[in-house]
């Protein structure tokens, strides 16, 4: 029962926000809001109870082992940000209703599922419970029709997503016929049909290369993201690809890891495809949320240059270097989403980088913070995107992928452009736009702070965290 | 390695307090923000001076170390330590600051906090690079750099000073980039990232870098610090930085930036990758020499003074390069000479050229003209940096460039003549420059009751005066420091005799091998001695 303590908590908490949805005010939706949050806080609290039992639950379903554990950290850590973040979003838009909290939650107790998943169908049921809360989440803003735009694209493209997991699935199962992880492992270099059972792994590439944001799977990420309601982007941007980075990760590993000959350049070549097109598209945007998705893209590329390192040669590293980016990556992203929630001002108009302009005179501490997401996002020193990205060119070159190392190198250098112009419009430019905003929000700063002082921990005291995360790579059976 | 003492850490990093102090004052309490930056970096500088005392001229080596552990995994060591060729740059350093703060007393006047408090950081971070010995936290420092320096473009600059800060940034951070995977590889081959340990490792033959990896490693190292010196043809983003920047960000970017790249060829270049350095030692030259011709021919026809200053900074690194890829110690100690000169003198010419600005808003040198008649303290002072910078016996450039000169000649005459016309170009664009604006009768009205020096401005120009006059008459007082380190960086070029792999007979027509005289004269191979380190002809 401990085991799965997180994800029953957050279930519980959903539930009860729903069942006593009817019985609240209109005015007061609020107070579900801090039920959820309480929820969430009390899932991360658990966290410590589940990892003190370790085993597998649900008759073997599920696993908690160092690795479940770490990416459960990085999930349920993000749950209580999003709501955080969220509340006074959804009061300004007039959106204060419970479901949302309690889509939130849900889609963590997917996720959940997902990076505790031993079994494949597991895996998809994760994989359902987060995405068909993620497609409610991305209409929540029903008067907006870029939000009904967002959801739409989601949803389709991503049930054809989730459909291309479930054959890949079905053709694992009928070449070689079990569907747990551990049992495949043996079973798939004994396998009579190879052919049936590469197919049937890419095919769970491609789906879960949808949810990561690989190219070519990444058409739907910028319209999603910017349409979608901030807060949601933000939960969508740091939640699902950590939770889909550890079923890869997983799938790659625990079970198809004598194939690695053959998934080591479908990866390789998605990296560096992924890096290249995602920063070079992120140069020409001028809707800095957009500008940030395809900036998510580029960093979901770097991603899979750690995988494709732990394919190649350096397996604990290129595992570990990838589990310390998702954390630093979800913190960016978090704190950077939900700022731009704040500034967005009321029905997000206000997010061209022409609006950004003289913040630095206005908001300064907004701005820093601003800025110090976009620098760790850039990779400058001093931060813990910066380190990430160190480990993941070290684990890159200790499995000897040199070029994919000058590209992603490279790759960096794009970002510059459109990482500064955002900086340089905050404090180079004088403001112009009127201040729609208003003052920071509670919620909002709590986030912000705790997102940056992450940030900055990460890069002075990074030992705890890579300890855990080599760790968690060498559980990863 | 017992810590000998906290004073370079100190050094490293009172700025930054103080920048942190910086935070509490209120914003538009200009009096104290800039005391207290004042005060800040003359703390820093008096405390390096101390390092002068405890540094002693004949131990080989690092002195002050400090090695402390700071990440476990990758292992990364905060490890500082200063040798003679670093010691005098950190001086630079934080002698400079202290007169670019006083230089931007009244010039800045918009967020005033935010510009001295970039200045302080930007001082930790320029003494950080000079003094680390661990390559990981070399590159953090040289990363940390970019930021104040693309602020303080980018804000209290002139016109066009967003592109200048923008190509500042993505030029240097183009180098960096792939200085940090060349960092990282050096890592994976050699286990470590310090500096010492890399080189006694290279040195005792632990560790060989093939030719091609070396080249390689060489090449992203090189490209850095080519653009940081900034080497032809990669200066472009030189000339619009230093114009576009207000005067102190112009002063710490030529007086210290620069040699920033200079310093990496001495201290990194050379002592890892010798063998590639000697490979591509024709073309660096080349190059060096086309920057120094290049850069005083382009001088010579600018119309703007800063413009001018900042081609005269590529002529005058062009000879810094140049001594330093002639493998020879005068050479060396030429180069590191002339590095501390080039920060005193043409951080003194952009002082001048600041305060020119402030009085009539233009760098154009037509709008000057028998400014020696107003401005007759000022003309004076002007004239002295003037033939400081262009190499004038008995100051301090003269010793700088002698001393390249001299290496230079050892190595290839060639070089040394198309180097020494450089000489002469200098002072062709100096002293014309210094003929338009000052000599002859006030062209312009409007300079003809322009003031005198002011006392800060007095207080900035006699320092620099007084450091000049100094390193040109004493200079054994400093080579002697320096000179075993310019030593060291020859020692640490040398490697250990590779034996060569023995010969495989030859065949002949049939495909049956050859019976040779395995003893005689005949059949002796001459066995080259792989990669000397001295570098004589």
């Amino acid at each position: 029962m401990y085991r799965m303590a997180p994800e029953l908590i957050v279930c519980l908490a959903g539930i009860v926000i729903m069942l006593l949805d009817p019985f609240v005010p209109r005015e007061r939706k609020g107070l579900l809001g801090r039920l959820g949050l309480v929820g969430a806080v009390g899932a991360v609290v658990s966290l410590p109870l589940m990892a003190a039992n370790a085993g597998t639950a649900m008759y073997g379903l599920l696993i908690v082992d160092d690795f479940s554990v770490f990416l459960h950290i990085i999930v349920f850590g993000t749950a209580p940000l999003v709501i955080l973040g969220s509340y006074h979003y959804l009061k300004r838009e007039n959106l204060q209703q419970s479901e949302f909290y309690a889509l939130v939650l849900f889609a963590t107790a997917g996720m959940g599922v997902m990076a505790g998943a031993t079994e494949l169908m597991t895996v998809f049921v994760g994989l359902e419970i987060s995405s068909i809360s993620s497609y409610i989440l991305a209409c929540y803003r029903r008067a907006a029709l870029k939000s009904h735009e967002s959801a739409m694209k989601y949803f389709l493209l991503g049930s054809f997503a989730t459909a291309f997991f479930l054959y890949g699935v079905a053709m694992v199962y009928g070449a070689t016929g079990d569907t747990r992880l551990n049992v495949l492992r043996v079973a798939i270099p004994q396998a009579a049909n190879q052919a049936l059972l590469m197919l049937g792994l890419g095919m769970m590439f491609v789906g879960m290369a949808f949810k990561i944001a690989t190219v070519p799977f990444h058409v739907w990420t910028p319209d999603v993201y910017e349409g979608a309601p901030t807060p949601v982007t933000a939960l969508l941007a740091s939640g699902p690809k950590a939770a889909a980075f550890a079923v890869l990760l997983r799938i790659f590993f625990a079970a198809f890891e004598s194939a690695s000959g053959t998934w080591f350049w479908a990866v390789w070549i998605s990296a560096a495809l992924t890096m290249v097109v995602g920063n070079l598209a992120a140069v020409v945007q001028t809707n800095v949320k957009r500008m940030l998705a395809y900036s998510s893209i580029a960093h979901a590329g770097y991603l899979l240059v750690a995988l494709a390192a732990a394919g190649g040669a350096s397996k604990e590293a290129g595992i570990a270097a990838g589990l310390f980016y998702l954390v630093a990556y979800a913190l960016m992203k978090l704190g950077a989403f939900t700022t731009l929630a704040h500034l967005g001002g009321p029905g997000e108009q206000r997010l061209e980088i022409d609006d950004f302009a003289g913040l630095s005179t206005r908001q300064p501490l907004t701005a820093a913070c601003l800025t110090l997401y976009l620098l760790s996002l850039l990779g400058l020193p001093l931060t813990a995107g910066f380190l990430g990205k160190v480990y993941i060119f070290q684990a890159a070159l200790d499995a000897q992928l040199i070029w994919l190392a000058v590209i992603m190198a490279l790759a960096t250098l794009v970002g510059a452009f459109y990482y500064l112009r955002v900086i340089w419009a905050m404090y180079f430019r004088e403001a112009q736009a009127e201040w729609t905003a208003g003052a920071l929000p509670h919620g909002v700063a709590a986030v912000m702070f705790l997102t940056s002082v992450g940030i900055l921990l990460l890069f002075f005291f990074p030992g705890p965290l890579m300890n855990f995360a080599a760790q968690s790579a060498l559980s990863l059976r | 390695m017992p810590n000998e003492s906290y004073l370079l850490t100190v050094v490293t990093f009172l700025p930054v307090l103080g920048s942190a102090g910086l935070l509490a004052l209120r914003s538009d309490d200009h009096t104290w923000i800039r005391r207290l930056a004042l005060v800040t970096s003359l703390a820093t500088f008096v405390l390096s001076l101390l390092m002068l005392r405890g540094f002693d001229m004949n131990m080989p080596g690092y002195q002050l170390v400090e090695n402390r552990p700071w990440i476990e995994w990758p292992p990364i060591k905060y490890h500082l330590g200063v040798d003679g060729l670093s010691l005098f740059l950190v001086i630079l350093t934080t002698f400079l600051t202290p007169i670019s703060i006083l230089a931007s007393w009244q010039s800045i006047r918009t967020r005033v906090k935010g510009f001295f408090l970039m200045m302080l950081v930007l001082e930790t971070g320029m003494v950080g690079v000079f003094l680390s010995l661990d390559l990981f936290l070399f590159f953090v420092f040289w990363e940390v750099m970019l930021v104040p320096m693309y602020f303080l473009i980018g804000i209290w600059g002139h016109e066009r000073r967003i592109y200048a800060a923008i190509k500042f940034v993505l030029f240097t951070m183009a180098g960096s980039v792939l200085m940090l995977v060349a960092i990282l590889w050096l890592f994976r081959i050699s286990g470590t990232f310090d500096l010492t340990v890399i080189q006694v490792m290279l040195q005792s033959g632990g560790l060989r870098l093939d030719r091609t990896i070396e080249l390689l490693l060489f090449g992203a190292f090189f490209l850095a610090f080519a653009i940081k010196v900034p080497l032809f043809p990669l200066h472009t983003w030189l000339p619009d930085a230093h114009v576009e920047a207000p005067t102190a960000g112009s002063v710490i970017l030529a007086g210290v930036l620069l040699k920033m790249g200079t310093y990496g060829l001495l201290r990194f270049c050379l002592p890892l990758f010798p063998a590639a350095s000697k490979e591509l030692a024709p073309w660096v030259a080349g190059l060096a020499i086309i920057g120094i011709l290049y850069g005083a021919l382009v001088s010579m026809v600018q119309p703007d003074l800063k413009k001018l200053i900042a081609y005269s900074s590529v002529s005058h690194l062009g000879f810094v390069v140049l001594g330093i890829f002639s493998f020879q110690a005068i050479g060396i100690q030429g180069a590191i000479y002339q590095m501390l000169n080039h920060g005193v003198s043409t951080g003194g010419l952009f002082l001048v050229a600041g305060m020119l600005y402030e009085r009539r808003h233009t760098h154009l040198i037509k709008e000057f003209g028998g400014l020696g008649t107003p401005m007759p303290a000022f003309s004076a002072f002007f004239l002295f940096i003037c033939l400081s910078s262009l190499g004038l016996p008995m100051l301090n450039g003269f010793v700088g460039e002698f001393l390249i000169l001299l290496g230079t000649y050892q190595t290839n005459v060639w070089w040394a003549t198309s180097a020494a016309l450089g000489v002469i170009l200098a002072a062709v664009y100096l002293l014309w420059a210094y003929q338009r604006a000052i000599f002859g009768d006030v062209t312009n009205e409007k300079n003809r009751a322009l003031p005198d020096c002011s006392l800060r401005e007095r207080l900035i120009l006699w320092p620099l005066c007084a450091v000049i006059l100094w390193m040109g008459v004493a200079s054994p007082m400093f080579l002697n420091r320096t000179e075993m380190a310019s030593q060291q960086v020859l020692e640490q070029m040398k490697r250990p005799e590779v034996p060569q792999p023995p010969v495989r007979a030859e065949k002949d027509d049939r495909g049956v091998p050859k019976l040779r005289e395995p003893y005689g004269p005949a059949a002796a191979q001459p066995v080259e001695p792989a990669q000397q380190g001295t570098g004589t002809r």
